[in-house]
Formats: structure tokens, C-alpha cells, sequence
């Protein structure tokens, strides 16, 4: 580890010394190294990541982009916990907190605070896409608010995938990526599942079934960590994996709904 | 299924989840610097209180019924080994040959609502498996295939306890009615105990319906909520509730705890119920 003074020292009052420990290296290794940097009124740790890269460490390497919590490229783990770098305060710690940023720990490591977030987006390419309504065309869909409430809700993921990187399912056992979508994904069938003009059912397609047998909905116990980080404040796992879970349910554990859409169908022919 | 995202494994290589060589090298399982051991831990401790008070009662068969109290750990009593209780919910469904604890023929059902409810599972599993303990704190086990397999694919009959559930609470109310008598059984009294009565049942049915099973089979299954603008509303009102599921959980855990021990006090003579009216 080393290290560095800063090149300003705070001023009192306002503007403060504080401690960082940040990650440093690459996929060959790396280790966390101190740093003491200026602290300003009213910045976030991604101000203070952007002072150490002008000031003492131009090399390192960070994800960055709009600064407002919307792009979701910061993310970072800050005292172990995974957030968006952009919207950590600083007032939030202590002045003599040791504040620690690391890259996001369940996935692979490029460089610095930079991971390789390929997985989400080839678990985004396996869920099938919206299927449109076969009678509608474009410029004919209607749809009532109270149908599409719930899938507006999901909407708002700006795929910071935060709650992918604390998912203890994929975090702690790396095998289980090839069986389970993780909880973005599994939020995005349920979203399409409830979509009111999806036809995925009637070409076919059983998201519901899908969601068990091929996007591992059966590995997610629940325990909402995926709920807890999300800068957006969605409610994953009460609005969507809790949900979906009933709705596959309903598909392959219930003998009652069996029986009923049965007769259901057999009323239909 | 496969799915073409190969998991960064050699071979023979454990899979070492935060560890895994790929990962960025920090040793540490967790650099959380918060108490994030006490929700767990406070977690654990008040399941395993309220574990230990209830196989306490529930094998006791004794002092669970002072006229007009009957604990809701004995209703209904569905053995001939209860003890008589004047319009009471006795039913001898299960006769004479039922030696053991009248409790245990009906804790199965609550107990099973409970064990497979949503929240519950949240609880312990993070409090009682560390599965994960806290958010971002590495889990201790090896391998994990969560609600894939027997026994934790049971969970998935959470909404046949929730069925269940619901004529318990429909009895523990006709209970509650019932605790509108004084000890001879005359009508139109109310004691401390109606009181504690009361309270418990409006938290057992605000945790039964705000059960997550509940919200979509009143209307969570729907794909067009504009179509069905009665079933709407009641997911609505249920989902109201739902948002505060955990709090109702343990609120109507200490409740019905609470009533089971008022009914253990004034049956084993420790003081005598104060009347109201």
C-alpha cells in the first residue's frame, strides 16, 4: 500500500482531509491503497474519486458518466456496500472515516474500479422480447394506466446492476451464473409477464414456466438484498420476484389452477 | 439450462465467489463497517425466544383455558383430551386415542403459514443459515441451489398455509367474541383479557391478509386490472398491507405469544382477570 499527501490540504470548516482505501490492479492482482484527499461541502464520492484522478493517481480507472444517478455507470462498493458512487454523499460518513471504494466484487475485474459487466447483458439477451399483439399495429395499442402501473414501476432500472452484483446466488457461487438470470432480469419477465398487450403466450411462450426452467427463478430465496441496494427504490422482490415466484407457482405447484385452467380450456373448445 | 454464459472456473478449481480468480483480489469475505451483524442476530434471537416459549406451551396441556379465555395456541381443540370449554371451539374430530398435546393437531397449520411466508423466509434464512447473512457479507456454504430442490421446493405450498390459515383466524375470532362473557359464561362483560384478545386478532388477520400468496390470488395474477376493478381495489388494500408484512409478522408473533401467556397466567392462578364491565 502507499501512501500519498494530498496536494491541498482542507481548509478547516468546510472542506476536509479524508482517508480513502481504493482498489488498485487488474485481473493479475491489485490491492486496496491509502490516500489522503481534499473533501468539499456538498460532495459525493465520485467527486472525490475524479480529485484523486486529478490530482494524485491519473491512471485510475473508473466508470463514469452522468453524474445525476441516471446513467448507471458508477457502481462501486463503498464500505463493502454496493452503490452508485455518484450518489453517495460524503456528509453521510464521518470525518474520520477510513472510506473504502472497491469495484463491484461479483464480477470480473478489467482494471481499477472497472468491471466486465458482460453477463448482465447476455442474460438481457435471453430473455425473449415483447411479443406484439397479432390484431394491433403499430400506432393502435391502448392500454389503461391501471394495467401498465406495475410494469412502470420496473422501468425505472437505469442497469446500474447493483442488485446483480449483491445477489448472493451469483455473488458468492460463481456456478450458478450459467443457471440463473439474477434478480434485473427475472424483474424484466415479470414486467413482460404483466405487460397487458404481450402476446408471448399465445405464440407459445410460457414466461411463467420460463421463469422456473430457464431463467432459475427457483434460486432466488428472497432475502431482498437485491431490494436494498436499488438507487432507484424499486421494490424487486415484493413487486416482482415475489410475484413471478406465485405466478410459476400457479404454472407447476398448484394442482388447484392446474384443474381450473383445464376446465377453463375444455369450456373454450 | 445452459446458457452460453460460461461461470470463470478452472478445473478442480473451487468456486470461491468473491474470491474467484477473476475477481478483484480482496481477501477480506466483506469490507462492510457497519453492525451489519445485528439484524440478523436480533433476528435469530427472537425467533428462537418465541420457538423455544412456543414448544414450551404447545407440549405443556395444561392452563391453556380460564372461562371465557381459551389460548390460540389450543383453538380450535379437536381432541377428547381437551378440557371442556362452554361453546367453546371443541370439536372431537380426532377422539380418544390422541394422548399428546391437543396443540399440536392445529400449531401445524399456523406454524406452516409462518415457516413458508415470504418473510419468515427472509428472517431465517439470513438470520438462522447465513444464507446470505447480511447484503454483500459472503455466505459461508459451498454450494447453494436456494428453492430448486427438496426440501426448500415446499415453499412453494405457501398459499395452501395461507388457506389454512385464514379458518384459524376466522376461529381465534369467534374466540375473541366469545371472551365478551365473564367466567359463568354471561354475556355482555369484558375483562382484560378481551382487551389482549382483540388486539391479537386484528394483527393475526392484518398478517393473514397481507400475505404475499393473498395479494396474487386476489388479484396479483391478473394481466388487465381494468378489467376487474373489485379484484383491483382488494390488491390495492391488500398490497397496503403487504408493504408492511414484516412488521405484522412480528407484531401478531408477540400477540398471539402474549394471549397464549395472559391465558397461562390467570389459568395457573397467578392473579385473577380484571373486569372492565
Amino acid at each position: 500500500m502507499s501512501t500519498t499527501t494530498p496536494s491541498s490540504p482542507g481548509a478547516s470548516g468546510t472542506s476536509y482531509d479524508a482517508r480513502f482505501r481504493v482498489w488498485r490492479g487488474d485481473v493479475k492482482g491489485g490491492d486496496l491503497e491509502d490516500f489522503t484527499v481534499e473533501v468539499n461541502e456538498g460532495e459525493v464520492v465520485l467527486d472525490i474519486i475524479h480529485r484523486l484522478q486529478a490530482t494524485q493517481t491519473p491512471d485510475l480507472a473508473v466508470r463514469w458518466n452522468c453524474k445525476a444517478g441516471k446513467c448507471g455507470s458508477c457502481s462501486a462498493e463503498i464500505n463493502g456496500r454496493p452503490r452508485l458512487m455518484c450518489m453517495t454523499r460524503m456528509s453521510v460518513f464521518d470525518r474520520e472515516d477510513v472510506i473504502t471504494v472497491t469495484p463491484l466484487r461479483a464480477f470480473p475485474v478489467v482494471r481499477d474500479l472497472v468491471t466486465d459487466v458482460g453477463f448482465n447483458y447476455t442474460k438481457a439477451r435471453e430473455v425473449p422480447a415483447f411479443v406484439p399483439p397479432a390484431d394491433l399495429g403499430p400506432g393502435e395499442y391502448r392500454m389503461q394506466q391501471a394495467d401498465v402501473d406495475r410494469s412502470q414501476e420496473f422501468r425505472k432500472c437505469i442497469e446500474c446492476f447493483l442488485c446483480q452484483d449483491t445477489c448472493h446466488v451469483v455473488r458468492d457461487h460463481e456456478e450458478n451464473k450459467a443457471a440463473f438470470a439474477g434478480p434485473r432480469f427475472l424483474m424484466r419477465v415479470a414486467e413482460l409477464d404483466m405487460h397487458p398487450l404481450d402476446a408471448a403466450a399465445e405464440s407459445g411462450l410460457d414466461r411463467k414456466q420460463t421463469a422456473q426452467d430457464e431463467h432459475g427463478l427457483g434460486y432466488c430465496n428472497i432475502t431482498k438484498c437485491c431490494s436494498e441496494v436499488c438507487p432507484e427504490g424499486i421494490k424487486i422482490t415484493d413487486n416482482a420476484l415475489i410475484p413471478l415466484k406465485e405466478r410459476a407457482v400457479d404454472r407447476k405447484y398448484d394442482p388447484l389452477v392446474w384443474l381450473g385452467n383445464k376446465i377453463r380450456r375444455r369450456g373454450e373448445r | 439450462m445452459a446458457t452460453g454464459t460460461e461461470p470463470h472456473l478452472k478445473s478442480g478449481q473451487d468456486s470461491g465467489g468473491v474470491r474467484a480468480a477473476t475477481r478483484a483480489a480482496i481477501s477480506a469475505a466483506h469490507l462492510r463497517t457497519d453492525r451489519w451483524w445485528l439484524a440478523p442476530a436480533a433476528t435469530a434471537a427472537g425467533l428462537f425466544a418465541f420457538i423455544v416459549y412456543s414448544t414450551w406451551r404447545a407440549f405443556a396441556n395444561a392452563d391453556y383455558y380460564a372461562a371465557p379465555y381459551v389460548s390460540p395456541f389450543y383453538s380450535p381443540c379437536l381432541a377428547e383430551n381437551c378440557e371442556p370449554m362452554r361453546s367453546g371451539p371443541n370439536w372431537e374430530i380426532f377422539g380418544s386415542w390422541w394422548g399428546l398435546s391437543p396443540a399440536l393437531l392445529i400449531l401445524i397449520f399456523p406454524l406452516g403459514f409462518r415457516l413458508t411466508c415470504y418473510y419468515y423466509r427472509k428472517a431465517y434464512y439470513r438470520g438462522f443459515w447465513a444464507s446470505p447473512p447480511a447484503c454483500a457479507v459472503a455466505e459461508p456454504h459451498k454450494k447453494y441451489s436456494g428453492e430448486t430442490r427438496f426440501p426448500l421446493i415446499l415453499q412453494n405450498i405457501h398459499r395452501y398455509f395461507f388457506y389454512a390459515a385464514v379458518p384459524v383466524a376466522g376461529i381465534l375470532t369467534y374466540d375473541t367474541v366469545l371472551s365478551f362473557r365473564d367466567e359463568h359464561y354471561e354475556w355482555g362483560h369484558m375483562g382484560l383479557g378481551t382487551l389482549v384478545f382483540l388486539v391479537n386478532i386484528v394483527l393475526i388477520w392484518a398478517y393473514t391478509l397481507s400475505c404475499h400468496s393473498c395479494r396474487h390470488i386476489v388479484g396479483g395474477k391478473l394481466k388487465h386490472f381494468s378489467k376487474h376493478p373489485v379484484r383491483y381495489r382488494m390488491w390495492q388494500w391488500v398490497g397496503k398491507l403487504n408493504a408492511r408484512h414484516m412488521l405484522l409478522a412480528w407484531a401478531s408473533l408477540v400477540s398471539v405469544a402474549l394471549a397464549d401467556f395472559y391465558v397461562y397466567l390467570i389459568a395457573s392462578g397467578v392473579f385473577d382477570d380484571p373486569r372492565l364491565f
